[in-house]
């Protein structure tokens, strides 16, 4: 790992200290403030009534019965919404979605009626007593039989939508591709579904609507990833003037992607508090949070390479076909219909591909949210790498060594890829040498070729070396819903040298409070826990489009780092005014100026103090500044990870014996957090590979409605993992750094997924996939000739 | 009806209905929001507080269950003004990020650190599998909960 010692103390904590996080003190102490905490005067409790079927016409909606139940307020359906303009609400994605249903329901869980009540209990009671006649239509319940002839359209209220067709699109060179297959030795190729999982963060979405019905001033508690993004939505959606509306995000207990969308239940909630008058709470249930709010992935993919007989990629092909569910809410930058899936070329210099994407409506929740990931690159890496695994296997040839044959090499970057990105930096080979060495690759490989285990078990390895691309955007090619991704930070220097830092992001568990203090701490010396930060209240923090796609450190890190500069260059003109010495004479260390050749020195605590108390004539006093950080490209993550599992052919279950991840994540503000975003990703890429699973029967009903159908891990089915780093600063981001939240869930199936098969292979079976999740009863039918198993 | 319980050694008493249940009853009824409801269905563990010294899962039994008992939740960790172990040693080894588990994982820990103070790695891993946490990849918790109970041992020696 190539590093330079910190700058600061270890008290200071700038860059590089592992310090321990200061949002740790309220939540050890259950003093968390999480939206469900929220109490206020008078606040009623809403409940929602959904769609028990998948596709319906609806008759008709007797509220009667519920508003019967005393207690209960208002019973709210899409009718009574429709008559304020709010039946329907724009999707980030362009398409429109209901709010309430007013004419057919489309998936099982959509949102028909709402009961608001005194106590939550009383809601859930009245909810039940809404009687809702429905029309069964057929359930169309994949991408496949969507697009089929004839097939029923989900969207008939949709002008011009004829079909099920959501989108088409691709990119890259189609002539060029097609004549590297046509010229290629082997064309290796491979079909597997990338299936639906949700985010399922432990804290489910809700929100407290607090309208002042005074004055109209709307007070919005919001499980929100993007709370300053969602204010200029709720003003776009609602009507209401934006400066009357104050999202507070307040501590959020996991978002993943899942809770970067506008939900229903938001909607629901701020209308009926405005009509009421009253503030109007509304949590979901774990089964509504599973059934009805952004879902991920879902890609049906198929990939091909073109090779060289000696190993080498000369071209690459993908097409994509997507669940889309019965809106079109992908939470994704406008320009790309796919999101960054095109990125799937990956770690390898690849001369030419061509990506072509479908995406279809079906009867299944809307959401497409980019689950702990940047816009669909982690199917993109699915892809390749499992595609690299199968061309070695094809080949005859190491995996680890194909991949080195195809790297990027170090000297290429900036690396200019056949779909369009710009790759800022990376050292590929040194990040497979560093995971080669700790994983002890070669002698794993020997433990192999002696065969099974005592026990019976085939030793399988797998490998992935994927490319992240993160921390959108620019604003010359990336918006939401027109919305430029930029971020912000403003940073006030109090007199006595203490400070508050005000971001556009917005932690959900990712430490902010302490990795962007610790970023003021290097820049400017002031130690990290005398510098508050503060996030998610839009009337109190700088415009930004929020947390997620790891752009936090990316862009609003590197917000931080700037207006930290910029506050600097006004100290230093406070301290040769203190000093009485010339500005440029003075050398900065992290906390302050010296004259330089001299003892004469000034701390930042000083020139902060003088910045209230003595500052040159001439010159505004106070020592505050604002930054909107425009970043020039994306940042590029990478790392190799490698698995190595035991697979029982006996009943086709599986152990990861080991795991080993290296990843660059260029310069590390906090290594200990990075870790823990690491381990948490590693985790999350697992249980896609074993577990996490959400389907369908063919009526539609969703199968992964709670967490006893929908497995994730606990800490005992969880592997044990090792982790390794090397470092490549990225060359356009002011600290180097590129973000990390993801790269371990976009890195890592690949590498679970390659390891059982090489398993399956080496001991004999030549299974060309087995689509995640890899359950044991897949495992089983592929070893014994039994396909079609659910 | 009138529920009684002493909850973090101080007897308190709410009326509620008899369908309420312990995590509504702790939340609402008493206003203590350190325990947090993550799933309605035993399953993540998010609502564990100890009942009698054993951890259980306050979705899913009634307040009226829970009356005349002792119950603890996160919220009566800290004693005299210092922290419990298993509360320094979680944020000492970054075992929690968002922090909704964290309730649960720390009385699970402290349950079982109380019990068995050398628990071994794979141990805790079993004792922790009926809790969820979607952020850590549950490696810290199972290191601070070590950590805690050398600490705990090292005071009791």
């Amino acid at each position: 790992m190539t590093t330079t010692a910190p700058r600061t103390t270890f008290e200071v904590g700038g860059l590089g200290h592992s310090v321990k996080r200061r949002e740790d003190d309220r939540f050890i102490q259950g003093a968390g403030n999480y939206l469900d905490d929220i109490v206020l005067p008078g606040m009623l409790h809403m409940a929602i009534v959904r769609s028990p079927i998948a596709h319906g016409r609806i008759i008709s909606i007797d509220t009667s019965a519920a508003m019967a139940v005393e207690g209960v307020v208002a019973v709210v359906t899409g009718e009574a919404l429709a008559a304020h303009n709010l039946a329907w609400m724009p999707t980030l994605s362009g398409d429109t979605q209901a709010v309430l249903a007013t004419d057919k329901v489309r998936y099982q869980g959509q949102e028909v009626a709402a009961v608001i009540a005194t106590d939550p209990y009383i809601a859930r009671d009245a909810a039940v007593l809404v009687e809702v006649d429905y029309e069964d239509l057929p359930a169309i319940t994949s991408p496949q039989q969507a697009l089929e002839e004839g097939a029923v359209l989900i969207r008939d209220e949709k002008e011009g939508q004829t079909d099920n067709l959501v989108y088409e699109w691709e990119t890259g060179n189609k002539d060029s591709t097609d004549r590297a297959f046509a010229e290629a030795d082997i064309v290796v190729s491979l079909e597997t579904h990338y299936p639906r999982s949700h985010p399922s963060p432990l804290e489910t979405c809700g929100a407290v609507a607090d309208v002042n019905p005074a004055d109209g001033q709307a007070t919005i508690y919001l499980t929100s990833q993007a709370p300053h993004a969602h204010r200029t939505l709720f003003a776009i959606v609602a009507g209401l003037p934006e400066e009357k509306i104050r999202i507070i995000s307040p501590d959020i207990g996991g978002g993943f992607g899942n809770k970067v969308p506008i939900y229903p239940g938001y909607v629901v909630a701020t209308a009926a508090s405005l009509l009421i008058g009253k503030p109007v709470k509304w949590i979901e249930t774990r089964s509504e949070n599973l059934i009805s709010t952004g879902f991920a992935r879902d890609y049906h993919m198929k990939g091909e390479m073109a090779l060289t007989k000696d190993g080498k990629i000369t071209g690459m092909r993908a097409s994509i076909l997507s669940d889309q569910g019965a809106f079109f809410a992908d939470a994704q930058p406008t320009k790309f219909r796919a999101g960054l899936f095109h990125i799937c070329t990956g770690s390898y210099d690849i001369g030419t591909a061509h990506v072509s994407a479908r995406g279809a409506f079906t009867n299944k929740a809307p959401g497409g949210v980019a689950y702990r990931c940047s816009f669909r690159v982690t199917e993109a890496s699915y892809l390749v790498e499992r595609l690299a695994d199968d061309a070695a296997w094809k080949l005859g040839m190491d995996p680890a060594e194909f991949r080195r044959k195809n790297f990027i090499d170090k000297d290429q970057f900036p690396y200019h890829s056949p779909t369009g990105f710009v790759y800022d930096s990376g050292d590929y080979h040194a990040a497979m040498d560093e995971a080669m060495s700790l994983s002890s690759y070669s002698e794993w490989r020997q433990k192999q070729a002696a065969g099974p285990t005592a026990d019976g078990k085939l030793i399988g390895i797998g490998l992935a070396s994927f490319t992240e691309v993160v921390g959108a955007g620019n604003s010359r090619e990336w918006d939401i819903a027109g919305l430029k991704m930029i971020d912000s930070a403003e940073l006030r220097v109090h007199p006595t040298g203490k400070a508050i830092l005000k971001l556009g992001v917005k932690s959900q568990g990712q430490g902010h409070e302490t990795t962007f203090a610790q970023i003021v701490a290097e820049e400017l010396g002031i130690p990290f826990d005398h510098i508050k930060v503060m996030e998610g209240d839009t009337d109190n923090t700088p415009y930004g489009l929020g947390t997620y796609a790891s752009r936090s450190t990316p862009v609003g890190g590197a917000a931080t780092a700037m207006v930290s500069r910029n506050l600097r260059d006004k100290a230093r003109k406070l301290a040769a005014h203190l000093l009485e010495a010339s500005e440029d004479d003075l050398e900065w260390e992290p906390g302050k100026f010296t004259v330089r050749g001299t003892d004469a020195s000034v701390t930042i605590q000083e020139i902060a103090f003088a910045a209230y108390t003595n500052f040159p004539e001439g010159m505004q006093a106070g020592l505050e500044g604002v930054h909107y950080y425009d970043p020039p490209n994306m940042t590029y993550p990478f790392g190799t990870y490698v698995v190595v599992v035991e697979v029982d052919p006996a009943d086709g279950t599986w152990k990861v014996v080991e795991m080993t991840a290296v990843d660059d994540c260029g310069v590390r503000i906090n290594p200990m957090i990075v870790d823990g975003q690491i381990t948490g990703g590693l985790t999350e890429g697992f249980a896609k590979a074993n577990m996490q699973w959400i389907t369908f029967d063919d009526n539609g009903n969703c199968i992964g409605s709670n967490f006893l159908d929908y497995l994730v891990p606990t800490a005992y089915e969880t592997p044990k993992f090792r982790l390794g780093a090397t470092v490549t600063p990225s060359p356009h981001h002011p600290l180097g750094a590129k973000g990390v939240g993801e790269s371990a869930t976009v890195g890592s199936p690949a590498a679970y997924v390659n390891a059982v098969l090489d398993a399956l292979r080496h001991g004999g079976h030549d299974i060309e996939n087995i689509d995640m999740p890899v359950l044991p009863h897949r495992v089983w039918g592929a070893l014994n000739g039994i396909e079609a198993l659910p | 009806m009138q529920i009684t319980v002493t909850i973090n050694g101080t007897n308190r008493t709410a009326d509620a209905e008899p369908r309420t249940l312990l995590v509504d009853f702790i939340r609402t009824n008493l206003g203590m929001t350190g325990t947090h409801i993550g799933c309605d269905t035993t399953s993540c563990g998010a609502c564990t507080v100890i009942l009698d010294g054993k951890p259980v899962k306050s979705c899913t039994i009634l307040a009226a269950q829970a009356n005349g008992h002792e119950v603890r939740t996160v919220e009566g960790l800290k004693q005299n003004g210092s922290l419990h172990p298993i509360q320094a040693a979680f944020k000492e080894h970054h075992g929690l990020q968002c922090g909704f588990c964290t309730p649960g994982m720390m009385l699970v820990g402290a349950a079982l650190i109380e019990d068995n103070p050398d628990a071994t790695e794979d141990e805790i891993r079993w004792e922790l599998s009926g809790n969820i946490c979607r952020c850590t990849g549950y490696k810290n918790i199972v290191t601070a909960i070590q950590a805690a109970g050398a600490q705990v041992k090292e005071t009791s020696a």
